[in-house]
This record gives structure tokens, sequence and C-alpha cells, in this order.
């Protein structure tokens, strides 16, 4: 478990959080650009100082400035990947990648073996080139191998993929998705791009101006008002946490959601969907329909049964209903204003949620539900 | 095709200019260094102190130089009392000489390319496990080398034509301290000293051109080992 608590005042910018990071999982730090993120990563490798802080993994202090303990970045063993790869351009990639673990003091536990990052990340056939020879997925590549080969005990990821464009990202996101299932320390991935959040963590900090504004699942922090702000109205949408059932006879899976289960068309071909695996499902609130009955004779493959909880003014004419469907799972639904007085909504009113098996987008966890 | 005084300048002026950069080499990395990366009481007064060379006139430089390092001079005295070192009239000294006068240049050169480098780098570097010598060996160095060696070229080639500094602090004496634009000079107070004077200054003007070629041809090769 990593503990973090950091003050840091930059001329009118204030920053101040309190966070924690699980282990293992990928605790998503997300906010606007400017809000903060990146300062926390500086202050958390030591490469910037803190006005306070407390920074503490596992049982080890890191920082406190309380007890004048501070050490230096050299001696964290903090692993780094910068947005911009940050790779040594008069070395090779295989001595960029030997770099920090060159430098281990003696007798430091190596879990890490160099054989195991070279084929996990596909670099055998890149060691001996230089950083100029290597497209922008594999720099990020390599800078994650020299981070894992430095044997952190805290990887932070600072927006890793926000230089590369749409097609290098999903050529680096399924490394990051295997790490983060075989690796047994907190990460921390910086980002302002929600779907990569969505994706890779199961853990949110939502920082806004320096400030924390939640911290938690990301099943709970998608329902924040904070974070439709963040997102934009058209990315607005609950997540929900399941577990892979199985799949039906026209071949999609079967996800259990507290008490409802969904039929999703899971399109990502990364993963096996076994039985037991968990998964994180994004339901966008434009998708969600709300009906008074069970209605028959549609193409709709998802109905649930739903209690109202809220019903929130939202863009132009529309409201945002937020539906329980048990087990504390929970959908956000937009529907018009109209619509929604035509059904009468209001909290604890019973009604049918509808959702296209298509509209789901479902992200496996190779970890088993816990 | 050389007569023997005319090797000889030749040769003494190529030793004068590569020992002024020898010595100029490790100082200039350490000012430049200092000028870029640290902050301090007097920084401006010292920068400008390091750059007087450039607007002094040499002559002046020359005569310091015989105030602080003649063998009467506080550290010229030390050096002769303690280690029998005599700079003043010496090949050592117009090396030293020529070392002043060359030195803005080098700091320069270092100082532009310490300044346009990636500190990112040395952060990562940090991050990695390297303490400050290590990162300025093993980051900070390699990349600042074209700067290193652009700056060390530079000198060289001022160095063969360093005069007014040489011969005030050196004297023009023939072997020791008579580089080619000292017997350059020399040529033109002698009489029928023409032709010399006009062979020295082809000399001169090869070594300017075949140094510039080969610097060059050497920042190609570092760019290119870089990179970029």
């Amino acid at each position: 478990m990593l503990r973090v608590q950091l003050v840091k005042r930059r001329g009118e910018f204030l920053l101040d959080v309190d966070f924690c990071a699980p282990v293992p999982g990928i605790t998503a730090l997300f906010g606007r650009s400017g809000c903060g993120k990146s300062t926390v990563i500086s202050l958390l490798a030591g490469l910037l100082d803190p006005d306070e802080a407390r920074v503490q993994i596992g049982e080890d202090t890191l920082v406190d400035t309380g007890r004048r303990i501070d050490v230096d970045a050299r001696h964290r063993r903090i692993g780094v990947v910068f947005q911009d790869s940050r790779l040594f351009p008069h070395l090779s990639v295989l001595q960029n990648l030997q770099y920090g673990a060159r430098r281990l003091p003696r007798g430091t536990p190596a879990p890490v073996r160099f054989d195991d990052v070279v084929s996990m990340l596909g670099l055998e056939t890149l060691t001996a080139r230089r950083p100029h020879q290597l497209s922008g997925g594999e720099r990020q590549r390599v800078a994650l191998g020299r981070a894992l080969l430095s044997q952190p005990r805290l990887l932070l990821l600072d927006e890793p993929l926000a230089s590369l464009d749409l097609a290098r990202r999903e050529e680096v996101l399924p490394y990051f998705e295997r790490l983060r299932d075989s690796l047994s320390i907190p990460i921390v991935y910086v980002s302002h791009q929600f779907d990569e959040v969505l994706r890779l963590a199961t853990r949110v900090v939502l920082l806004d101006a320096g400030k924390l504004l939640a911290e938690g699942e990301l099943a709970a922090v998608s329902r924040h008002p904070a974070l439709r702000e963040i997102v934009g109205p058209d990315a607005v949408g609950a997540v929900m946490q399941g577990v892979v059932e199985g799949t039906d006879d026209a071949g999609l899976t079967k996800v259990r959601v507290g008490d409802a289960e969904f039929i999703v068309d899971e399109s990502a071909p990364l993963f096996q969907k076994t039985p037991g695996q968990r998964i994180q499902i994004q339901v966008l609130a434009r998708d969600v329909i709300v009906a008074a009955s069970r209605p028959a004779g549609l193409s709709v493959r998802n109905a649930v049964q739903a209690r109202v909880v809220s019903v929130e003014p939202d863009v132009g004419r529309a409201v945002l209903v937020e539906l329980d469907i048990g087990r504390t799972a929970t959908l956000l639904a937009r529907i018009t204003a109209r619509a929604s007085e035509e059904l009468g909504l209001g909290p604890d009113k019973q009604v049918w949620a509808l959702i296209k098996a298509v509209s789901l987008r479902g992200h496996v966890f190779t970890a088993p539900a816990r | 095709m050389l007569s023997p005084a005319e090797s000889e300048a030749l040769l003494l002026s190529l030793s004068v200019a590569a020992r002024s950069v020898a010595f100029n080499l490790p100082f200039a990395i350490a000012v430049a260094w200092l000028l870029t990366r640290t902050r301090f009481a007097g920084r401006t007064v010292f920068d400008a102190f390091v750059h007087l060379p450039l607007v002094l006139p040499p002559v002046v430089v020359g005569y310091l130089l015989l105030v602080l390092f003649g063998v009467r001079g506080p550290i010229g005295g030390w050096l002769h009392e303690t280690f029998g070192i005599r700079l003043a009239f010496t090949g050592t000294g117009a090396a030293l000489a020529t070392a002043v006068m060359s030195f803005p240049l080098v700091v320069r050169s270092i100082r532009i390319s310490l300044e346009g480098m990636d500190r990112g780098l040395e952060d990562a570097a940090r991050t990695l496990g390297a303490g400050p010598v290590d990162r300025f060996f093993s980051i900070t160095l390699p990349l600042i080398a074209p700067g290193i060696l652009a700056g060390a070229v530079t000198a060289f080639a001022a160095g063969l034509g360093e005069f007014g500094a040489v011969i005030t602090f050196a004297s023009n004496i023939p072997g020791e301290t008579r580089t080619l634009p000292l017997a350059l000079y020399t040529a033109l107070q002698t009489p029928d000293g023409d032709a010399l004077a006009a062979r020295l200054a082809a000399i001169s003007l090869t070594l300017g051109l075949a140094g510039l070629l080969i610097a060059e041809f050497l920042a190609r090769r570092l760019r290119h080992l870089l990179g970029r």
C-alpha cells in the first residue's frame, strides 16, 4: 500500500492531496491538464521538493517533513515512465535497459529478471538499436522496461501514452494491462484520457486545480458530478464492476453485476473471457433507455429492474437519472426532461433500464474477483 | 619542402595550440557548468570576468599574466620556488597565454550545449539510481560532447594564431616560443624576409582550412552517434 500526503505551493497554485494506492493494481490520477497530476509525480519521485509531505510504501517512509525524513530521489527505488520517454540518446536500447539495473546497491533483491522484461515487452529485436531508430510506441516500451529493471517498489507512469497517436496507443496499452496483472507493486498512472483510466485502473484519484475531488473505486468515482464536467457530456456514464459468467449460445459474453446479468458484445480481442474473470463495464448515460414496464418486441438484449435514486438537471433539455440496480451497482441515464415527466420519475420509483449489448464496453482484468 | 625554421615554427604552433586546449577544457567545462547550473552571489561579475579576454587587448592579457605568473609574481613565484616551474618566456607559458585568450570561446561553446540539453534526462538518470558525479559522466558529458568538440576546435584554430599575449608573456624565442605568427612577424621585420613571410602565411592558411574541414567531419560523426 502506498500512502501519500503532499502540499506544494507554486505561486498562486496550491497542491494539497492525500490518497492511497493499493497493491497490486493501477491507481489512476485523473484530471484536466494543469490540475497538478504531473507535480504529484515529480514530488513522489523526489525530483521536486514538497512544502509538506508524508509518503510511505508499505512500512518504509520515503518522506516525512515533520520528522525530517527525505530519501534522495536516487535511493527511492521508484520507477518513472515519462511522457517523452527520456531514453538516453547516446546509449543503445540495451544500455538504456541496463542503466538502472547496473546502479542497484549490492544485495538489492532483484525479482524482475532481464529476460522476462524483454520478452514481456517484446524488445528482443530492438536491443541493438538507438533510441532515435525507434517508433514512439517502441520508445515507451523501452522506457517501461528500463524502469522495471531498476527493481522499483512503486511505478509511476506520467501520461505515458499522451504523445502517441491512436494506433500507437492501442499498440502499447496491452503491455500496461499485462504489467498490471503480473506486477506486485503499486502503480500510479497519470492520465487525462478517461478511456485509458477505464481500461487500466481499478481505483481513481480525481484532481482539479490541485485539490482532491474524489478518491475510490472506479465504479464509485464514475458517478461523481465533478467527473462529468471533466470528461464532457458525451463521455458521462457509470462504470460497473462485474464477473464474467460465460458465453451465451450466440457467442456474447454474460457478465454478472450485482443481482443483474448483462449480455456484452465484447469486441476487444485481447483477453480470453473465461468465467470468474473480473470485468469493468462502462455504460454511457446516453445509451440507457428508461421504461416504466418491461417492454416486449425490442431488439435490446439487456433489461434490468432498477430503482430511481435521483433526477438531476443535465445539459440542454435533458436530465440525468441515477438508477440503483442492486448491490451498490448504479447506472446513469440521460433522457429528456419531458420523458422524465411523462414517466413520472422521482426517487424510489421502480423502472426498467434497457441497454443494447453493443453499447457496452467491457475491459477485462485477469485478476480474479475479490 | 619546408625549411628547418619553417617546420620548427609550424610544429611549435601545433604544440602550443594543442597544449592550450588541454589546459582549457577541464576549467572551461567546470566554469560553463557553474554558469548554467548554479546560482550564486557574484555570478554576473564572474561571467564578465570569464569573458574579459574577448574585449581586452591581447597585450594587456600578456602583461597581466606576466604580473601574476612572472618569476616574481604571486603565483609564478610560488610555482618557481615550490616546483621549480617557470612559465614566463617558455613554451608552456606560450600555451598558457594562448589558453587564457581562447578560454571564453570554449566556455561559450560548452555553455550553449549545456543550456540546450534536456535536463529531464538527468532527472531520469536520478530516478534510476545515478548520483551527481555518475550523472555528469554518464549522461551530461556525452551529450555535450559536440559542444566540447566545437569549443576545442575553435580554441585550437584560434590558438595557432595567437600573437599579442604570447609575445608579451612568453617573448619571441626561436624554437621555444616563436610560433607561426611570431615567425611571420619576425620575417617581416627582416630585410629580404618577404618570401619567407609569404610561405608562412600560406602554411597558416592551409592549416586553418584543414582545421575547419576536420572539425566539420568530426561534428557530423558525433551528431550521427548521438542520433540527431
